[in-house]
């Protein structure tokens, strides 16, 4: 199992949350939103300017800017 | 009416989209009542029921994920069950997103509060293939769950029998607890036993909430915790930090991971086994999903997206010229017969330039807000809006901005002809405050409507072969000066990181109407209530300042006995027609000396309406201003235009023609200022083009100014606003003109 960045995730790729980093405010939302570690998760595209990436995870869509997708590091699911 | 104590308190909250608000419509119906909260800007709204012959309040509460000390909305929410403690809370739960949404419910319950789950879009579950065992959540939480479909008031009085059922039992606050594993539990354990023998904020808290949120590092709390027992509240901290610093070593994470883990954890288990069954897989793409493809598509979103804010805007603005129209007419026929029947004199000057014009000033604008408030409620309650924000977020955030904030800015004038007001109050849709207060003070460099005149007469006296090119070029001119500003902002008063952006792309639904005109209408109803009755104020303060001091009797005589001999060289017959007919159209086939003398009376009357404005304080102001505003290349009649226009930008106009005495003798009057200005020596492109500039940026009329004392929730950003947009409008000018005379244009 490969685990990257969910920055460097590609549309249509799934895995599942190994890990996140964020602390304070920030960490905080993240967390909020359901994005912790065992989450799986589906990168479903991303704005026409390549940032933000929306991703479904958890029956919902959501969308977190690049700089924020970088505290996420994600396991990814080889056969997609 | 019994006193608000003697009802029942019940609290209402969910996360945002779960569908709180239509609930809260379905039940309450009329009888609501929207405010603010002290001091900010979220809103606040109470619906009264009738329960079996009791009497319940509830009240809305703000839409949110959590109940954290980070955003207005949570700290609001948090602290009306702490402080209030209602009699039930009604936690409204997307059924079609349930894990998510019970995440704030296991927060409520660990503050103990009495809660009943109204299991929401339970028709959107069953349409996703969810399938809910409402009894058995129901057993497991031990709490009342109700699946409700708040759209059609399917199970709203299900819901509230619950309720009425649970607040007779009379039910003491009982905080759940759950299990954070073996780093935390038991640090939370010796916090919570300490908290407890020394009754530290036990009056607000269950002490087991108090610990976690000392482990949490929740500033509020420990902020209070400080003031009530500081040495205790010392010592937590340290605690604290140790497991917070054992957690980073030995885990590589951290407290507030651990908690949001284990929370998700609980509900993972609490969904198991019989709870929740999927029909399909998890990822399967919806209809909504499906919508978006095309909507969000790299190519064509984009591209629609131009067309439907096109779409908003030409509905917001050319759907109320109707009623704006007729508002128009309806106070013009107003000052008319005013006219007619009041004896001349300050009185009547007062009513019809001060009360009548400052009110049609006012309710002018609410045809406008009504339906900007309904175009942007139907954007974002089917979702798109939050589309709008994803696909902009890039571009906006490198000014310091939100994706959101292209609302405020298109509507301001983003497309030349909007209207600040109703922008200004379209930041409500952005819930990140630094942006949203960056995006509401820098909207009104937008060209609006009201500042359209003054280009378009400068534009044709002055560059009449290049007018569409000038446009565009001053809607350019605007957009720069505006993302350029609000960079500036960000980076100076308003400096910080962004908020986090995390924003939930809710699925595409089709609003209920009943929905858009409540929203619309409250929204609107603030507005008039509020703004109205400062605009009012102001606007009678700025005809006292044209109005005041009055000519002194000495020269108005003067101006007086000219009449009379203008009067008295015509035969006694005819004076009549001169003074009669002096306004009327048609006027070809009168007798040349009436003719003549009814334009030397005009000229005349032209004449005193110059003198007294000069004499006024207005003038006065004017002329004081021009050591200053030579800079720019204005003299004292502009400074006087462009100190009405912050009125209302739409007063510049006819102030220059009274000014230059073009004579605003009549209501309404036309004035070929244009004319005049571009034959006056004095006047030359250069000065123009830096007056339009000037126009564009300096301080916001002042129903903008008054918005955005009402939005920011305090008086400095309106002062703010003043001062910074003037400094910036005189700089440019000011350089502008300067620079141009400097390469020797305009001389």
């Amino acid at each position: 199992m490969r685990t990257i960045l969910l920055r460097q995730m590609a549309a249509g790729q799934r895995g599942t949350i190994a890990k996140v980093n964020a602390v304070g405010e920030l960490g905080r939302r993240i967390r909020d939103m359901g994005l912790v570690p065992g989450a799986s998760l589906l990168v479903q595209g991303r704005a026409p300017l390549q940032d933000p990436v929306a991703v479904r995870i958890r029956d919902f869509t959501l969308t977190l800017r690049n700089n924020e997708a970088d505290h996420i590091h994600v396991e990814v699911d080889e056969t997609t | 009416m019994k006193n608000d104590s003697e009802r029942g308190l019940i609290a209402l909250l969910g996360n945002p989209n779960c569908g709180k608000t239509t609930l809260f419509n379905a039940i309450t119906g009329a009888h609501q009542h929207v405010g603010n909260y002290p001091g900010i800007t979220v809103e606040k709204k109470e619906g009264f029921y009738r329960l079996n012959g009791s009497e319940l309040r509830l009240v809305d509460l703000p839409g949110t994920y959590s109940l954290t000390a980070y955003s207005l909305e949570e700290l609001v929410a948090r602290d009306f069950l702490v402080q209030e403690r209602p009699e039930a809370v009604i936690n409204i739960v997307d059924a079609s997103n349930l894990e998510r949404n019970l995440y704030l419910t296991i927060q409520i319950l660990e503050l103990g509060a009495p809660v009943v789950i109204a299991l929401n879009m339970m028709d959107a579950a069953a349409n996703r293939g969810m399938e809910i065992n409402a009894g058995e959540l129901s057993r497991r939480l031990g709490l009342p769950v109700v699946p409700t479909v708040a759209r059609t008031g399917r199970g709203k009085h299900e819901l509230l029998e619950a309720t009425g059922q649970l607040m007779e039992k009379n039910p003491k606050w009982t905080p759940l607890q759950i299990s954070y594993g073996p780093d935390v539990d038991p640090v939370l354990n010796d916090l919570e036993e300490e908290i407890r023998a020394t009754s530290f904020l036990t009056d607000l808290f269950p002490p087991r909430w108090t610990a976690l949120k000392y482990l949490e590092a929740d500033v509020q709390v420990i902020e209070k915790g400080r003031e009530a027992n500081p040495s205790l509240s010392d010592k937590m901290e340290v605690i604290a930090a140790h497991v917070s610093e054992h957690l980073e070593k030995t885990l590589d994470t951290y407290p507030e991971a651990i908690v949001a883990d284990h929370r998700y954890g609980f509900i993972s288990a609490l969904l198991k086994d019989g709870v929740l069954k999927r029909g399909y897989d998890a990822d399967r793409l919806f209809l909504s999903d499906q919508i978006d493809r095309v909507l969000t598509n790299r190519f064509l979103g984009p591209i629609l997206m131009m067309l439907i804010l096109y779409v908003v805007y030409q509905f917001t603005f050319n759907y109320s010229t109707v009623p704006v129209n007729w508002i128009a007419a309806g106070f013009a026929a107003l000052g008319n017969f005013t006219e007619s029947v009041l004896p001349p004199g300050p009185l009547k000057s007062l009513i019809i330039s001060g009360v009548i014009d400052g009110l049609g000033g006012v309710i002018g604008f609410v045809p406008l807000i009504l339906f900007m408030f309904f175009a942007i409620a139907f954007l974002e309650d089917t979702g798109y809006l939050a589309r709008v924000a994803y696909m902009l977020d890039r571009v906006f955030r490198t000014f310091g901005l939100h994706g959101s904030s292209v609302m405020a800015f298109i509507i301001s004038g983003g497309i030349a002809g909007g209207c600040a007001v109703p922008g200004v109050m379209a930041t409500r849709t952005l819930r990140s405050s630094r942006e949203r207060l960056a995006t509401l003070l820098t909207a009104p460099f937008m060209n609006c409507g009201a500042k359209l005149p003054v280009f378009a007469m400068l534009i044709a006296a002055f560059f009449p072969a290049k007018q569409a090119l000038m446009m565009f070029l001053l809607t350019l001119l605007s957009w720069t000066a505006a993302l350029l500003l609000a960079k500036a902002i960000r980076s100076t008063i308003l400096r910080g990181p962004s908020t986090p952006f995390l924003l939930e792309l809710p699925p595409y639904r089709l609003p209920t109407f009943k929905g858009l005109l409540i929203h619309t209408w409250e929204r609107t109803w603030q507005y008039i209530r509020k703004a109205g009755t400062i605009i009012l104020a102001i606007s009678i303060l700025f005809w006292a300042l044209m109005a005041f001091p009055a000519l002194p009797s000495g020269e108005k005589n003067l101006f007086d006995q000219k009449r009379q001999a203008v009067l008295s060289e015509l035969p006694e017959d005819l004076r009549a027609a001169a003074v009669g007919l002096k306004m009327e159209a048609g006027e070809a086939s009168l007798p040349a000396p009436v003719a003549a003398a009814r334009d030397t009376l005009r000229a005349l009357e032209r004449d005193e309406a110059l003198a007294a404005l000069k004499h006024s304080f207005a003038g006065r102001i004017g002329l004081s201003l021009e050591y200053v505003t030579r800079w720019c290349g204005f003299d004292w009649r502009t400074n006087v235009a462009l100190v009405s226009g912050f009125a209302a930008k739409e007063l510049i106009v006819s102030t220059l023609g009274t000014a230059y005495s073009m004579g605003r003798t009549k209501r309404g009057e036309d004035v070929p200022l244009g004319g005049q200005l571009a034959s006056d020596p004095l006047w030359n492109p250069l000065r123009a083009f830096a007056l339009i500039v000037f126009i564009m940026l300096y301080a916001p009329c002042f129903a903008t100014v008054t918005c955005i004392v009402k939005e920011s929730g305090a008086w400095k950003w309106g002062l703010f606003s003043m001062t910074f947009n003037t400094a910036v409008a005189f700089a440019l000018a000011a350089a502008i003109y300067q620079g141009g005379r400097w390469i020797g244009i305009g001389s």
